[in-house]
């Protein structure tokens, strides 16, 4: 005989991880589901995946070229491609995440599943693509006979940094979005806007010395310039206070992202 | 006690309905009137929102192995209910304890992504619905076989036809195998014989496997046919929980119009406009539900009140079509009419219509003449006499199935007048027709 569920008004913070344990193989199916559509009817495929960060990352080099920016050290195409790693992938999957939930509305409103698998889910889409720019950042390393410093073995924490803020981020887009479709025209803005408040084309350095607490506030600011220290060494260092403050940060915006999500999850099904 | 599957004790589901807001919904709203006034803002989280309960203090136990229907008319809190069982939604107060796994057919075929195949779309879905993969690739032949759709397997199902798509997805749902599957107006969708597949496959749930089965329709007959137990809820409330024919009895005021027993037409406008000598005034069926047994007598009482002398009344009807197809007509005799000023009430009986399982429509007049005389008439009513004729019982007790495409009517069952053999294999008969009753055959 099987043990009773218990149907309550505020269920129990257990049962909804053991839920969330339950439903892991949805986790796999929604991501390999969006990865499979993604390039459904088009020509050249999963090829699009290194090709966007190429040109994107083209543009950004001849941006820097054409303005006379220095680039720490390192050919430019590296000293580009080391933060747009990173933001490309804070920016996507803040996008996704934040429109999931609102792009499955038929799946929230008709079935039950711990919701968060939903935006989790696109996360990891998201970090697919990191991982085959990672592959193309190994390759251009190639190119330059760049040999990365021993640095290099501190980068799983920036990764963590960086799925950890994304996912915050997302969260709380993707639970405020479900009420304010505002989201969905703010969030393209802020990505876009971030691009330049993010150190991609500059140096950190750059930023005087009273304001850069300021600076750092913004998380993605430690995570570009760890990803810069691990992979390029150099002149890129790291402001030390000021990565401890984009942990700080970073670790509230996913705390705070996972209780809100938590908070309003039960209510989903009525107003999306 | 040890067998009780669902039990439900005080359940109770409130909405709050946003009221219409003059500059639209949505965030600049919000800050505008935080900006104008801090504390709308604080308001507007706190209440000044109408409240609505879909759902008040419903209690109910369901066996394992039932099959119970709910029913009640639109916006009565079945949906609600559903969502709430089916954890969709949280309820505001009470409690359930449900004793096993549970999958709901709310939508079928939610969760398929246009884009993908068949194939991919079984492992997709079956995953939403809660199976793991072990399970899908167990059950993949079945569910194919079940649907018929092997040569389109690797087609998107976006280039499915509408019933491949609800056969596909049904079939996912069909082989949960779930302790408790909640069924909502599925059956509203594919042809004949694939609804008559779905109930069957209903049946062998409930009967061969013991799971238990909740089942929302508005299709009287379907319920009546599937569950001897049956729910009603109206506006939020459980009014009765009981034998099924006795509920769809208490259910009958209640129900949607479509199925309303009693049919007030006296200040309805009229299509056809006729001499007005008499005017129908009421009809009503002298049954709980519009709903007709195949081969039963066609029976309705009709009230009509005379405007003017009227020496010699009769009534005529055609019954048309759900989809407003003429199926036949018919005329009664003449009989002593009325005086101005009277009611009166006639019953009206079709002997044996023999009409197939299906919803229909009838137009009744009432007026002198028929055919073969001039006729007039008096007072035409259309489209409010609606019926259903439910489906027969068949030889394995299940729902008989009768094809849309064999016509409205059941004509008589043939007969052979005469059977013989003209040709025998052997050559025995050399031309010679041999009756067959005289053959040992």
């Amino acid at each position: 005989m099987t043990e009773m569920l218990i149907i309550e008004a505020r269920r129990t913070e257990r049962q909804y991880w053991r839920d969330l344990w339950k439903f892991r193989e949805l986790f796999y199916f929604l991501a390999w589901r969006d990865f499979l559509i993604r390039y459904r009817q088009t020509i050249v495929g999963v090829a699009w995946s290194f090709i966007r960060p190429f040109l994107t990352m083209l543009i950004l080099t001849l941006v820097m070229k054409v303005g006379k920016l220095p680039a720490g050290g390192v050919p430019a195409p590296l000293f580009v491609f080391c933060a747009m790693l990173p933001w490309q992938f804070f920016s996507t999957a803040m996008s996704e995440c934040g429109n999931s939930l609102v792009n499955n509305a038929n799946l929230v409103s008709k079935i039950y599943f711990p919701r968060l698998v939903v935006p989790a889910s696109s996360v990891i889409v998201s970090f697919v693509d990191f991982l085959i720019a990672a592959v193309f950042l190994a390759v251009l390393m190639f190119f330059y006979h760049f040999t990365p410093p021993p640095q290099i073995l501190f980068i799983p924490f920036f990764v963590i940094l960086v799925f950890a803020v994304s996912l915050g981020a997302g969260l709380w887009i993707a639970a405020l979005m479900v009420e304010y479709r505002d989201f969905r025209f703010i969030v393209p803005f802020v990505v876009q806007f971030g691009l330049y408040a993010a150190p991609v084309l500059t140096m950190t350095s750059h930023v005087p010395e009273r304001w850069r607490w300021v600076y750092s506030l913004n998380p993605t600011v430690g995570i570009i310039d760890g990803f810069r220290w691990c992979l390029l060494g150099g002149d890129n260092l790291i402001y030390w206070p000021g990565l401890a403050l984009s942990v700080l940060v970073t670790l509230s915006v996913i705390l705070s992202g996972l209780w809100y999500f938590r908070k309003t999850e039960r209510t989903f099904a009525d107003t999306i | 006690m040890g067998d009780t599957i669902i039990r439900v004790e005080h359940l109770s589901k409130r909405f709050s309905i946003g009221h219409k807001r003059e500059d639209g919904d949505g965030l600049r709203h919000l800050l505008e009137r935080s900006l104008r006034n801090p504390l709308a803002l604080w308001k507007r989280c706190r209440g000044e929102r109408e409240e609505f309960w879909a759902l008040q203090d419903v209690s109910f136990e369901v066996q394992r192995g039932a099959v119970v229907g709910i029913i009640g008319r639109n916006g009565a809190g079945k949906s609600t209910l559903l969502k709430i069982l089916s954890r969709i939604t949280e309820p505001t107060s009470g409690r359930i304890a449900l004793g096993g796994r549970v999958a709901s057919l709310l939508e079928v075929g939610t969760g398929f992504h246009q884009e993908l195949t068949g194939r991919e779309n079984i492992f997709l879905n079956g995953a939403i619905l809660g199976m793991s993969k072990n399970e899908i690739k167990r059950k993949f032949d079945e569910i194919v076989s079940f649907s018929e759709i092997e040569k389109f397997l690797d087609t998107p199902v976006k280039r499915y036809s509408s019933g491949m798509y609800m056969r596909l997805a049904f079939a996912v749902a069909a082989h949960l195998e779930p302790e408790i599957l909640i069924v909502d107006e599925v059956l509203a969708v594919g042809d004949g014989a694939f609804q008559k597949k779905c109930l069957g496959k209903m049946q062998e749930v409930s009967r061969n496997q013991g799971r238990t089965v909740l089942f929302v329709s508005h299709n009287m007959a379907a319920v009546l046919q599937l569950t001897t137990r049956a729910i009603v809820l109206e506006k939020g409330r459980l009014r009765f929980d009981g034998p099924t024919e006795e509920a769809i009895e208490r259910c009958a005021g209640i129900i949607s119009s479509d199925s309303a027993v009693f049919f007030p037409v006296e200040n309805l406008p009229r299509q056809y406009r006729g001499t007005e000598r008499v005017r129908f005034v009421s009809f009503h069926f002298d049954r709980p539900a519009p709903i007709f047994s195949p081969g039963e007598n066609f029976l309705f009482i009709a009230r009509v009140r005379a405007l003017e002398d009227a020496p010699r009344i009769r009534f005529s009807m055609t019954v048309f079509t759900g989809e407003g197809v003429p199926v036949g007509s018919c005329f009664g005799a003449e009989r002593p009419g009325l005086r101005c000023g009277d009611e009166a009430e006639f019953e009206i009986c079709i002997p044996n219509p023999r009409l197939a399982p299906g919803h229909y429509c009838c137009g009744v007049s009432v007026g002198k003449g028929d055919n073969r005389t001039a006729q007039v008439d008096y007072d035409t009513v259309l489209e409010t006499l609606a019926f259903e004729v439910r489906p027969e019982e068949g030889h394995d007790g299940t729902m008989a199935h009768w094809s849309r495409g064999w016509g409205p009517v059941v004509l008589p069952n043939l007969k052979y007048q005469r059977a013989a053999r003209v040709n025998g294999a052997n050559g025995e008969t050399n031309g010679k027709a041999v009756f067959l009753n005289d053959l040992a055959v």
